[in-house]
Order: structure tokens, then C-alpha cells, then sequence
């Protein structure tokens, strides 16, 4: 094993295992603005943006594994082609 | 080498003297002169008896721009109206540009969204001391107790770092989703996820504009600091 497929292997579980936490955050968190939008269909405007904003932080985490990712496969530091 | 890394590193348009030019700083200059011109355009006849379809429309946007201001700090939007206005037509012209064939969003670089971040940051801390003197700005900083300084500065520092991240690894990941797609079948299956790009910039530059005015409005103390 060498270094670049090493970081190929890495790339891909980074990616892999970070999805799952934000997966699981963003299903809980839509659900309870579904829960909220049946009770309150008038705060709809309300709910919707803080869902918007809360799901952004959410994402947050799998983005930042997307961006050690892509660096890991198109600048690697440690990789020199 | 230069084609592995072309998809951090922007290729060198021109130089300027000593100073190359991307090509995502051409990109981002030719939307600053076509916003300015819109705007020029738009605003050159201002009606109130007999407004023109094109006014009308400028209307709605600073409307939209203005009542998110006032929902989000629930502060009144003409202090912050220019700042939050243009960040958000700014980012919503940058993510919508690679409609155009052959255009690379120059929000896709963590430059652009690095300055765009900076330019939150700053305004952020100028507007939290001016509203509170630099004392009172400073003592936000040891709420709730002093125990919890070292955690705040990080919290400022990591979310400005985030704001920067999030955009523009959204914006970079739906390019190369597309281009792989483009890349394995070719003809017309790409073109649901161009439409799904469409959604993602303007979610995007929402939850930006979102997030920036929570900044300010959390520094300004006009609403709870998030």
C-alpha cells in the first residue's frame, strides 16, 4: 500500500463514515419541523427558516468531511505525482 | 500536475505587472460591473405615480431583503440593508453563473468565500463596538461566566470558518456531482442535477445571508446571540 492509495481508501471512508452522523441529525431534525408544522401550520414561516438555518449547521459537518475528501484526492500534500 | 490540481487552483487568465488573474476573480468582476449595471439601469427612472415592470421588480427584491432583515434581528433593515443586500445578490449571482456554459462560480473557491467571511467577521466586531463601547463588546465575551472565554472566542472564530467552508464546499461539491455525472452518461441525465444546482445556490446563499445577519444582529445585541 502506498501513499496515494492509502489516501484514495481514506477519502472514501471520510466521506462514508461522516455522512452518517449528519444523516441522522438532518432526519431528526425534519422531523420534528413536520411535527411542528402539523400542530402550527401558521407558524410555517417561522419553522421553515430555522429548519433552513439548523439543517445548514447540520451540514456543516458532512461538508467538512467532503472538503478532507476532496483534498485527500486533488491536493494531497503528501502526494508528489 | 497543474490538471490534478485544477480543481482547487483556478487557472491563470492573465497577469496584472507581477499579479495574476484568475479565472474566477474575472468571473467575480464581471458580475460586480453587471450588478452595478442592473442596479444603475434599474434605478435611473425611479417612479412613484407610474412605476416600470423593471422598478417593480427591484421593489420586490429590496422588499424580500428588508423583511428577512427585520424577521431574522428584528431590527429595522436600513442600517443593514446594503451590507446583508448586496452579500446576498452578490452570492446568488455567483451560484446561479454556471448556468451559463463554460462559467466556473467563483463562489466554488474558498478564496472568494474566505473574503466574503472576513468582510461578516469584521463587520461583526466594528458594529458589536460601536453599539456597546469596546468595554461592553468585550464583556459579551465573558457571558455567562469567565469560565466560558475561551469557548466563545472559539465559537467566533470556528463559525466565521464555517459560514466559509459550507458555501463554498456545497457550491464546489455540486460542480464536480455534475461533472462526474457528465463525465459517466453524458446527454440529458445531467440536467436533473443542474436544476437540483439551481436550488442548492439559492439555498445557499439564503442560509449565508441568514447566518450573517445573525452574526451582527447577536454582536448588535438585538436579538440573542446565537
Amino acid at each position: 500500500m502506498n501513499v496515494e492509495m492509502i489516501s484514495i481508501l481514506s477519502a472514501g471512508i471520510a466521506i462514508g463514515l461522516g455522512a452518517i452522523g449528519p444523516g441522522i441529525g438532518e432526519g431528526i431534525a425534519v422531523a420534528g419541523a413536520m411535527d411542528a408544522l402539523a400542530r402550527q401550520p401558521e407558524a410555517t414561516g417561522t419553522i421553515t427558516r430555522t429548519l433552513f438555518v439548523g439543517l445548514a449547521m447540520i451540514e456543516t459537518m458532512a461538508i467538512y468531511c467532503l472538503v478532507i475528501a476532496l483534498l485527500l484526492l486533488f491536493a494531497n500534500p503528501y502526494v508528489h505525482a | 500536475m497543474a490538471e490534478k490540481t485544477s480543481l482547487i487552483n483556478a487557472p491563470i487568465v492573465f497577469h496584472i505587472g507581477p499579479v495574476p488573474i484568475g479565472l474566477e476573480v474575472l468571473t467575480t468582476w464581471v458580475i460586480m460591473a453587471v450588478l452595478v449595471g442592473v442596479a444603475w439601469y434599474g434605478s435611473r427612472r425611479l417612479s412613484v405615480t407610474r412605476p416600470g415592470r423593471f422598478q417593480v421588480v427591484l421593489e420586490m427584491a429590496v422588499g424580500f431583503l428588508g423583511d428577512l432583515i427585520r424577521d431574522v434581528m428584528g431590527a429595522e433593515p436600513d442600517t443593514f440593508l446594503p451590507l446583508i443586500g448586496t452579500l446576498f445578490l452578490y452570492i446568488v449571482t455567483c451560484n446561479l453563473s454556471p448556468l451559463l456554459p463554460g462559467v466556473k462560480p467563483p463562489t466554488a473557491s474558498f478564496e472568494t468565500t474566505g473574503a466574503l467571511g472576513l468582510i461578516v467577521f469584521c463587520t461583526v466586531h466594528i458594529l458589536g463596538v460601536r453599539r456597546r463601547g469596546l468595554v461592553g463588546y468585550l464583556r459579551t465575551y465573558l457571558q455567562p461566566t469567565v469560565i466560558f472565554l475561551p469557548l466563545n472566542v472559539l465559537g467566533e472564530l470556528t463559525r466565521t470558518f464555517a459560514l466559509m467552508v459550507r458555501l463554498a464546499g456545497n457550491i464546489m461539491s455540486h460542480e464536480l456531482t455534475i461533472a462526474v455525472i457528465i463525465g459517466l452518461v453524458g446527454l440529458l441525465v445531467p440536467i436533473p442535477f443542474m436544476a437540483l444546482s439551481i436550488l442548492v445556490g439559492l439555498v445557499q446563499a439564503y442560509i449565508f445571508t441568514i447566518l450573517a445577519a445573525v452574526f451582527i444582529g447577536g454582536a448588535m445585541g438585538t436579538i440573542e446571540k446565537a
